[in-house]
């Protein structure tokens, strides 16, 4: 595959949950070895946006067209925003690793040396071979969320679609993951896309952002989007962007016109 | 071996048969319920087994045997789960509870149409609470088969549905069809606790269901041997607890035996709490 050949392709999307329309007319795409940041608070519409192109959500207009191949399964790899694995869940990390490449399938099979030299490759990859032996449910959350990355790439996918994976991290495992991701996009070519409703802890490695308010989204480099003129369109109403020591500071809200409505997931302290 | 077991136990093709399908029916229960405890559908599997017991008093107030009643039941109960809402853990929860309380009250019916029908309280006995030594051996066939098939089909699906149970989302991104899969695998338990019902009763069958595998579940490290050491409680608080029963008898000058079904269900409940004790010192002797 080329260097920016694009994987997936998303046009005029509309999506509509009960009745209520969550997202409106939608465009981007995603090339090749390209780490895109998902950003929006709370209940801004990211994860539908991920489950509709995995295809679990029908859009109520548009398309995602995957070019090249028709849409294949193993192209993409997904890691849920909850996993919550019960402490006696009788799985090793690796036997957990192993379902990501083999877990679709029925009937018996016995997995292949080729499938558990795959999975220590990815072990590895996501720096957590020392996890192989560790049952699944006693990990802690950095620790789960690279084996969830293991699982997710084990298959070898082009676009990785990660749904909040920062989430509920402390400040030192966030940067953990963020700085493993980027080199696991390196090292594997593998695009990902990555929601989060913090937008600072990927800055340093974002190619792409594609910024979700009010159901509607922007999306280009991080410095087209993230701008008082993009999101004040989004938000439909005025915002303020300040960058302090290399950090974005979002604000919601007219300073001339009353108290400063500062948006609680999109502020940094 | 005459001070542990009473003599003329293995001689009476009664207890053989009882024996034969108490085992067959553990080792599927092990295998059906380590899922269930996994699925966190511990729940269901008891509301099964209340939908199992209006199937068996149906089927008995209407003169048909108490395995097609018990079988049948759970599954339209089990259809009927399924069919009222599943979309969320809440409309799942809501949907086992409405079908649990219109299968008990159809249960107090066809039990009140028993008694009136029959003057002793054998057959309500045996609904309720099993009869092991009753089982007939064109039944053990029936009960052999079912089971044969609920081994199967769960192998086919075992994996998926392992990866389904895990991350549901992450299933069926990878194109697992998990609402079919659950639909399948409610099915497969429908018909695991109706075979239950006729070794321990319906109102206990869902103990060898979720008692064993939850012990394992407790010690083991690999689905596969998560199975094997939940199919092996299964099968010995089945034999033992006939042996038990058995030697009751006994126990007293009143040469009252102690029902099966509480003797299996005890051991049930010993093994939980020994694995769980085991858990326990294992765990605190790694840490320390």
């Amino acid at each position: 595959m080329s260097e920016n050949a694009v994987i997936v392709d998303v046009q005029g999307v509309d999506v509509e949950l009960a009745g209520q329309r969550v997202l409106t007319n939608v465009n981007f795409h995603i090339d090749a070895g390209e780490f895109t940041g998902l950003i929006g608070s709370n209940g801004a519409g990211k994860t539908t946006l991920l489950r509709m192109m995995l295809g679990l959500i029908s859009p109520s207009r548009g398309e995602v067209s995957w070019p090249g191949d028709a849409r294949d399964l193993r192209r993409v790899g997904y890691v849920p925003q909850k996993v919550v694995l019960d402490v006696d869940v009788p799985l090793r990390v690796r036997d957990f690793v192993a379902l990501g490449d083999d877990g679709h399938r029925y009937g018996l099979h016995r997995r292949t040396r080729q499938t558990w030299e795959r999975v220590e490759e990815m072990l590895d990859a996501v720096e957590a071979s020392e996890l192989g032996e560790r049952r699944i449910g006693a990990l802690s959350g950095g620790e789960l969320q690279r084996v969830l990355l293991a699982h997710a790439l084990v298959s070898r996918p082009e676009l990785l679609l990660l749904d909040e994976p920062l989430a509920n991290l402390d400040p030192g495992a966030t940067s953990d993951i963020v700085q493993l991701l980027a080199r696991v996009r390196d090292r594997q070519h593998v695009a990902i896309l990555l929601s989060a409703h913090e937008i600072n802890s990927l800055l340093g490695v974002m190619d792409r952002v594609i910024y979700i308010a009010n159901a509607h989204v922007a999306s280009g480099p991080t410095d087209d989007v993230v701008r008082p003129d993009v999101l004040s369109q989004l938000y439909g109403h005025h915002v303020d962007v300040i960058r302090v020591h290399g950090r974005v500071l979002v604000i919601t809200g007219d300073v001339s016109t009353g108290p400063v409505a500062e948006h609680p997931d999109l502020v940094v302290e | 071996m005459h001070w542990l077991v009473e003599p003329g136990l293995w001689s009476n093709a009664a207890v053989r048969t009882g024996v034969g399908v108490g085992a067959v029916v553990a080792i599927v229960s092990a295998m059906v319920g380590l899922f269930t405890v996994i699925r966190g559908q511990s729940f269901a599997g008891h509301a099964l087994a209340d939908v199992a017991l209006s199937g068996g008093a149906g089927s008995n107030a209407l003169g048909f045997s108490p395995l097609a009643g018990f079988v049948v039941g759970a599954l339209v109960g089990a259809g009927a789960m399924e069919a009222v809402g599943v979309e969320r853990v809440r409309q799942r929860d809501v949907a086992t509870g409405v079908v649990l309380g219109a299968a008990t009250g159809l249960s107090a019916l066809f039990l009140y149409l028993i008694t009136l029908n029959s003057s002793s309280t054998g057959s309500t006995q045996l609904i309720l609470f099993g009869s092991l030594f009753s089982v007939s051996a064109p039944t053990f066939l029936v009960v052999l088969a079912l089971s044969v098939l609920v081994c199967l089909a769960l192998a086919v699906i075992g994996r998926p549905l392992l990866f389904a149970s895990l991350s549901s989302d992450a299933a069926a991104a990878r194109g697992v069809s998990v609402t079919r899969l659950a639909l399948c695998y409610t099915l497969l338990m429908a018909v695991t606790v109706g075979l239950s019902a006729i070794v321990i009763g319906a109102v206990l069958s869902t103990a060898l269901l979720i008692g064993p595998p939850a012990a394992a579940l407790r010690l083991g490290r690999r689905m596969s041997m998560t199975l094997v050491v939940a199919a092996t409680f299964g099968v010995a608080a089945v034999l033992v607890g006939v042996v038990v029963s058995y030697d009751s008898y006994y126990w007293w000058p009143s040469h009252r035996a102690l029902p099966v079904s509480f003797c299996v269900v005890a051991l049930v409940v010993a093994e939980f709490v020994v694995a769980s004790l085991v858990r326990r010192l294992t765990t605190r002797k790694s840490s320390a």
